[in-house]
Formats: C-alpha cells, structure tokens, sequence
C-alpha cells in the first residue's frame, strides 16, 4: 500500500498547514507543561525552580525546534531526492546535454503540476490519465485550459516520469506530515514529562536562546560567505572566457555582444576612483569643518537642531541625489563651463550634463553626513582633559582645535574618510545618472566617464547570456569592488580601533 | 577669643606690608540655580604655597578654576565678586582670558600631556605665545621647563618620544613643566597627586616646594598630610564657604573653627 497525500490541506500548502500545526501543539504544549508543573507543586510558584512561564516555553521549544527544522529540511531536500529518482524513467539518447537535461526535467515538474492542478479542478480524472500514457498528445491542449503552458508536446516518458513523480511527492508529502506531527508530539510529551518543581527549566530557555543568537549571527556571515563564494565561482567562469591579462592590464573597454570584446577594467576604475576623489575633495573639508563646529562650538541648542538636520542627508535615497545631480546640478554646470557665448564663463568646455564633475559633487554632498557624523564622534570621543590642559595654557579655542584636538583626533578621521571613500567607490545610483556611459582615461573633470557599478548595471539589464563574457565580467568587476572596498574597510576599522585603545 | 583678634590683626598687618598676589573679594560661584561658592575672600601671597582642603564637592577646585578663568569654558557657570592679580581685575572686560591663563598656569588632576612629543608638549605654551624667536630660543625655554619639572635628566636623551608613553609620574612632571614653559606668575594645582603613586606623589611634592621660589602656588589636595607637608598657607572650604584661612601649622594643630577641627581630625568628610 502506497500513502498519499494532497499538495494541499484544506486549501493551503501543506508545508504551511504542517507550520501551523506544529505551533499549536507547541501552544498546547505551553499550557499542558505550565499547568502540569503547577499542579505538582500545588499550587505555589515559590517551590518551583524556575518561574512557571518557563516550563510552558520549555516544551514549547522541545515540541516546535525538532518538528520545524525537519519540516524545513524535508521541504528543500524532497524535490532533488524525487528528480533523481525521476531521472532513469527519460531515455538516455534524449539527453545530451546537461542543458537539455534540465529542459527536460523543468518540463516534467509542469507536467505533474498541471496533472495536480487538473485533477483537483475536475478538468481530468484519474482514469483519463491513464488512458493517455501511451499518446499523451491531447495534454497540452488540456492543461493549457487550466493555465498551465507547455512549450512543446507532451512525449510518453515525459507524462511517465511526471506520474512517477507526482507518485514520489505525495508519499514523500505523507511521510513528512507524519515524521513532522509524530516529532512534534514526542517533543511535547518529553517536555512535559520533565515538567518537575526541581526542573531547571530557565536554564534550558536560556540556552535556547543563545542557540537562536547565534543561528542568527551565523547566518549573517554564512550569506556573505555564500554571496562572496558565488562572485567567486562567477569569476572563475569569465576568466575561463576570457584573458585576465585584458581585464586587469587592457587598455580599453568596448563591450561587444557579437563577442571579441576589450573588457578592460582600468578605464572604469580610473573613472571610479576620479569621480570619488572629487567627492572627498567635496566631502572631507565641509563634513571635517561642520564636524568640528558642531561637536566644538556649537551650544547644545543649536547641535540638537543641526546635528539631525544634517543627519537627514544620509537618508535620502542615492537616486533622489542621482536625480539631483541629473537635473540641477549637471544643467547648472553646462551653464557655467559650456554653451560657449550663452554660457556664463562663455567657454565651450562642457556639452552634456554627465560629467565626473556632476557625479562628483553631488557624491560628495551625499558624503557630508557620513563624514561629519563620524568625525564628530571621534572629536567628542578626544579627552575633556586635553582641551582644559591646552586652555589652561592660555591657548584659544581654534589653536586648541588645530593643535590639540585633529592631531588627537586624527587616526579616527582618517578611518572616517577610509569609510567614506569605500563608500564612494561602491556607490551606484548618482553616477548611472550622472557620470555617464563612456569608458575613457582622461583628466579632464568636464567629460563623462564611466564607473565599475554604472557598468556592471549596463551589463546585467536587458536579455542577458549568462555564459558570454560581456555578462560575466559584471562578477569579475563586483569581486574586485568589493576586494577594493573590503580593504578599505579594513583598514579604516583597523586604523580607528588602534585609535580607540588610546584613550579608552 | 581675645588672642584671637590680635592674631588676627596681625595677619592683616602681614598683608599689607606684603601686598597679596591674588586677593579676592566676596566670590560667588553659580553653577545654573546651584550656589557653588558663597562669598569667599582670601589672599594669596607671592612665593608661598596655599592649599586648599575641604570634602569633596566643597568648592575648592571651582575657586581655584575661577583664578584662571577656566570656568568660562563651562556655559552654566557663572562668576560674581571681585579676583584681582597684582590689583588687576581679572574679571574685566579688558582682560583677555587666553592672556590670563599664560600668566596663571594650570596643572590638572589627570596628567594630560598632549598627543605630541616630550618637545613639543613643552613648546606647545611658548610656540602659541611667540615667547621664542628662534629654534635654538626655544630648545633653551624647553630644557629649562624640563629641569624646573625636575624630569630632565629622565627625558633629556628621548625629547621626541610621545609625551603619552611616560609613567603617570613623568607625565604629571612633564605637564608641571609644560605649565612653567610659559613664565607663568601663578601656578594653580588641582590635585595633582592624586592619580600618582607614593614615589611619584614625594617627587611631584619636592617639586612643588621648589617651584615656590618663583611663583605663587595653589594646590588643591584631599590629602591633608599632602598640605601640611608643602604649603605655608592653608585655606579649608566647607559647603562652598571659606570656613578658615590661615598658616598652615596653625590650621592643623589649633584651628579656630570647630568644623575645621571636626575635618582633619576625621569627623566630617
């Protein structure tokens, strides 16, 4: 006898009638656990070791953990474990690819969803199915009535294989249930049981919780790991393609689709670090000065206004700068660099709005708060008993700044600008709208350049390939990036926390 | 009682056959509603060490802030009453604090030295004062704080190792010399031993009593044994008053105030 069971329970998903199930017994488990350890101490928390709360959280986790990780495990496991077994029914000389192989399987997985979905609206009975195993050439007419669209007709060992499949998935569907149910139920007579007075049962929270930080740590840095390794394994993909000595060392970049193109990422790079050294330049003296008058000069009145106010910059999105920069401040430069005898200056130096000028300075504007934030920490962080040795010497408040307080300071600044500058490097948004498209080394801040984020968004938007080099080098580009701004970053946390030790 | 006022009298006539170097008259101290110092008067006189000595929270390092002008960085604060230098009314419009504090140095209760060479802690008061014209002008001022501070023979071979690397009690000798370097009249101290251990504490003493040669020095100390052993003058701050101001031996073996008798004898505190 073979156990089935629907994909669906009482309309919703079985993988979430289970999740709901699992948690009311969890539920019920609180209750039964709470009332059990109060009755068996009659009545009176004070001779229970821990508070009643936490028996009933005790077998709430004891009736919910197991049940949902394997729940969680079984759901992403099910569909590999079904397809290898789908695998032997599609006849050998069909495959001939691993391409066509996926083709094929992605074909059958529609096949037996449009059987489920068929079915459980009357469209086919079972019998009809049966009847159609041997020419299954009316299906696709059938299950695109349904709203299941198939690309080509439906061949015999296709419809086997989904039959075969569908078969595997709900007895795979009923074991699940089962185990999930069965576990859940277990946990729960287990946690109650151990419901005793002298039960530890805070301790058991207690650690149920560090067990979750942790999961939750981890999975932090198990995604960078996972988004670095799949930038990585991208990477070694395009370098296969395509010569590492054009793309590090090369002189141009001329994306070609038709193929043999110059992928080189020196161009963008200069225009990248151009456009970001504009916006320290921006950046580094309005945010350092505004840091010091801030945190130095200003009463508590005016620092609790301005200092928010300031702090609003760094929430607006990249692209309203990016707008800003498009609209306002490109135009504006064109009026004062360009338009020849219309134009302010009346020079013809400037023809379009994108330039690494426009890209620059509103980079940099976008950097003040960032750099004025955390230099204003760092200043407030350098010793009251600094400023009163230097005032005690008689010197004034500028002097005390310039010579007491940055030189102090300085280590933090520096690291403030490190993370500035990793930031500027990684910034999308106003340079796609403002920098323009046009890979070239030159020094002139007027002409459009471009970066390594305006053209790894060039070359990932629209019909892509993703086994062509002018696709791929987008991960060659986002690695390197990310090493570059990655460096920074450790180096300016590296260079701050040195700092720190000082004084702390 | 009658000695008393002959005692007394005498001390007057002793001021004014030496006319005092910092006299003040009626100090009051706010801090925002907070009357921190109540009508305080006293004299401190040239080339004698006053201490000043009390509880904690007395009052005693804000009197000795306001003899500089240091509580002006502090916004809350507000001083009234009359502080004169040689006669000259430090509260003045016409004195400029940054000038003032030149003439009145200052050595705190933490060592302080600035992130900066030995050199250049030192200079950091004759370079923003211009009190050297020349390199070789100023390496003599600097050798001769060094000494004053009495750690130049421990430092003389590591002038441009950071100031920050000394021991606490090098690092208070040097903010001692770093408060002479500018020629200073006044020399105020806000418990200068306190971060210090016994030996630096004896050393910054020894230092204390030379230094009296050529200034006026003000010391506040939680250690009575500290005060008797390098003022002359002692003054004892209780609740923001001035309860009793006199020489010091007089103060610790038969002082005039009961409270004064009741603190160094260890009953208030």
């Amino acid at each position: 006898m073979t156990a089935t069971i629907a994909t669906t329970f009482l309309g919703v998903p079985l993988g979430m009638a289970l999740f709901v199930a699992v948690l009311a017994i969890a539920l019920l488990g609180y209750v039964m656990a709470r009332g059990r350890v109060m009755a068996r101490a009659g009545g009176d928390a004070r001779v229970l070791h821990s508070l009643p709360n936490y028996y009933g959280m005790t077998a709430a986790m004891f009736a919910a953990v197991p049940a949902l990780g394997v729940l969680l495990i079984w759901l992403l496991a099910q569909p590999t474990v079904v397809q290898n077994a789908v695998l032997p029914l599609i006849p050998a000389d069909k495959i001939d690819s691993v391409g066509t192989q996926s083709l094929i399987l992605s074909d059958v997985r529609r096949v037996a969803d449009g059987l489920d979905i068929a079915l459980s609206q009357g469209a086919l009975t079972r019998a009809d199915i049966a009847a159609m195993a041997d020419d299954p050439s009316a299906l696709r007419a059938t299950l695109g009535e349904v709203g299941v669209a198939l690309g080509s007709e439906v061949e015999p060992f296709v419809l086997a294989a989904a039959q075969k499949s569908r078969a595997l998935n709900g007895q795979g569907r009923f074991w699940m249930a089962a185990a999930v149910l069965l576990i859940a139920l277990a946990g729960l007579a287990l946690a109650v049981r151990a419901a005793d007075p002298d039960f530890r049962a805070r301790n058991i929270v207690e650690r149920g919780i560090l067990v979750l930080l942790i999961v939750a740590a981890s999975l932090a840095i198990l995604t960078t790991v996972g988004i670095v390794l799949s930038m990585l394994f991208e990477s070694i993909n395009f370098f296969r393609l395509h010569d590492w000595k054009d793309f590090f060392l090369g002189p141009k970049w001329a994306p070609n689709f038709r193929g043999d193109s110059d992928l080189s990422i020196l161009p963008l790079l200069w225009g990248t670090l151009y456009i970001s050294i504009i916006a320290l330049l921006v950046a580094v003296p309005i945010g350092l000065f505004s840091a010091i008058y801030l945190s130095e000069y200003a009463g508590p009145k005016l620092r609790g206004i301005a200092k928010p106010l300031l702090e609003i910059l760094a929430g607006i999105p990249t692209i309203v700068y990016g707008l800003f920069a498009l609209l306002t401040v490109g135009p504006a430069l064109v009026r004062l660099f360009g338009r020849g005898e219309d134009g302010i200056l009346g020079v013809e130096w400037m023809s379009g709005a994108t330039s690494v000028l426009t890209a620059g300075l509103v980079m940099g504007i976008m950097l003040i708060p960032f750099v004025s934030s955390l230099s204003d920490d760092i200043i407030n962080a350098v010793p009251q008993s600094l400023r009163d040795g230097s005032f005690g010497l008689g010197a004034t408040h500028s002097e005390t700044v310039r010579q007491v307080i940055l030189p102090a300071a300085l280590p933090g600044i520096v690291g403030a600008v490190l993370l500035a500058a990793s930031r500027a490097i990684g910034e999308t948004m106003i340079v796609v709208l403002g920098a323009g498209a046009i890979a070239r080394v030159s020094v002139n801040p007027l002409e459009a350049m471009t970066t390594i984020t305006t053209r790894i968004v060039s070359q990932l938007t629209g019909d892509t390939d993703f086994a062509s080099p002018e696709t791929l080098v987008a991960f060659a580009l986002g690695l390197t990036l990310f090493v570059l701004t990655l460096g920074l970053n450790v180096l300016a946390l590296y260079i701050v926390r040195k700092y720190r030790e000082q004084y702390e | 009682m009658r000695d008393n006022i002959i005692s007394e009298k005498d001390v007057m006539q002793n001021q004014t056959a030496h006319p005092a170097k910092i006299a003040a008259r009626n100090v009051q101290v706010y801090y925002g509603d907070t009357h921190a110092i109540k009508d305080v008067n006293v004299d401190i006189e040239a080339n004698t060490v006053t201490a000043f000595i009390g509880p904690s929270g007395c009052g005693k390092s804000t009197f000795l802030r306001c003899i500089n002008r240091m509580n002006d960085t502090i916004d809350v604060c507000r001083v009234e009453g009359d502080i004169r230098i040689d006669g000259e009314d430090i509260y003045d419009r016409k004195v400029d604090p940054v000038q003032l504090r030149a003439k009145v140095g200052m050595v705190f209760q933490k060592p302080n030295p600035f992130p900066k060479s030995i050199y250049d802690n030192v200079a950091y008061g004759p370079r923003i004062h211009g009190l050297a014209r020349n390199k070789a002008e100023l390496d003599d001022i600097v050798e001769k704080a060094l000494r004053r501070g009495a750690i130049w023979n421990e430092v003389k071979d590591r002038l441009h190792a950071p100031g920050t690397g000394l021991s606490g009690g090098q690092q208070q000798r040097l903010c001692i010399a770093r408060a002479v370097a500018t020629e200073p009249e006044v020399l105020l101290m806000d418990e200068p031993c306190s971060a210090l251990d016994p030996i630096a504490t004896a050393q910054v003493e020894e230092l204390i009593d030379e230094l009296r040669q050529s200034y006026s020095v003000v010391i506040v100390t939680h250690s009575m044994q500290q005060a008797a052993r390098v003022s002359q003058k002692t003054a004892f701050f209780h609740l923001g008053n001035l309860v009793e101001f006199g020489e010091t031996d007089k103060i610790f073996t038969a002082p005039e105030d009961p409270r004064t008798e009741s603190y160094i004898t260890g009953r208030i505190g």
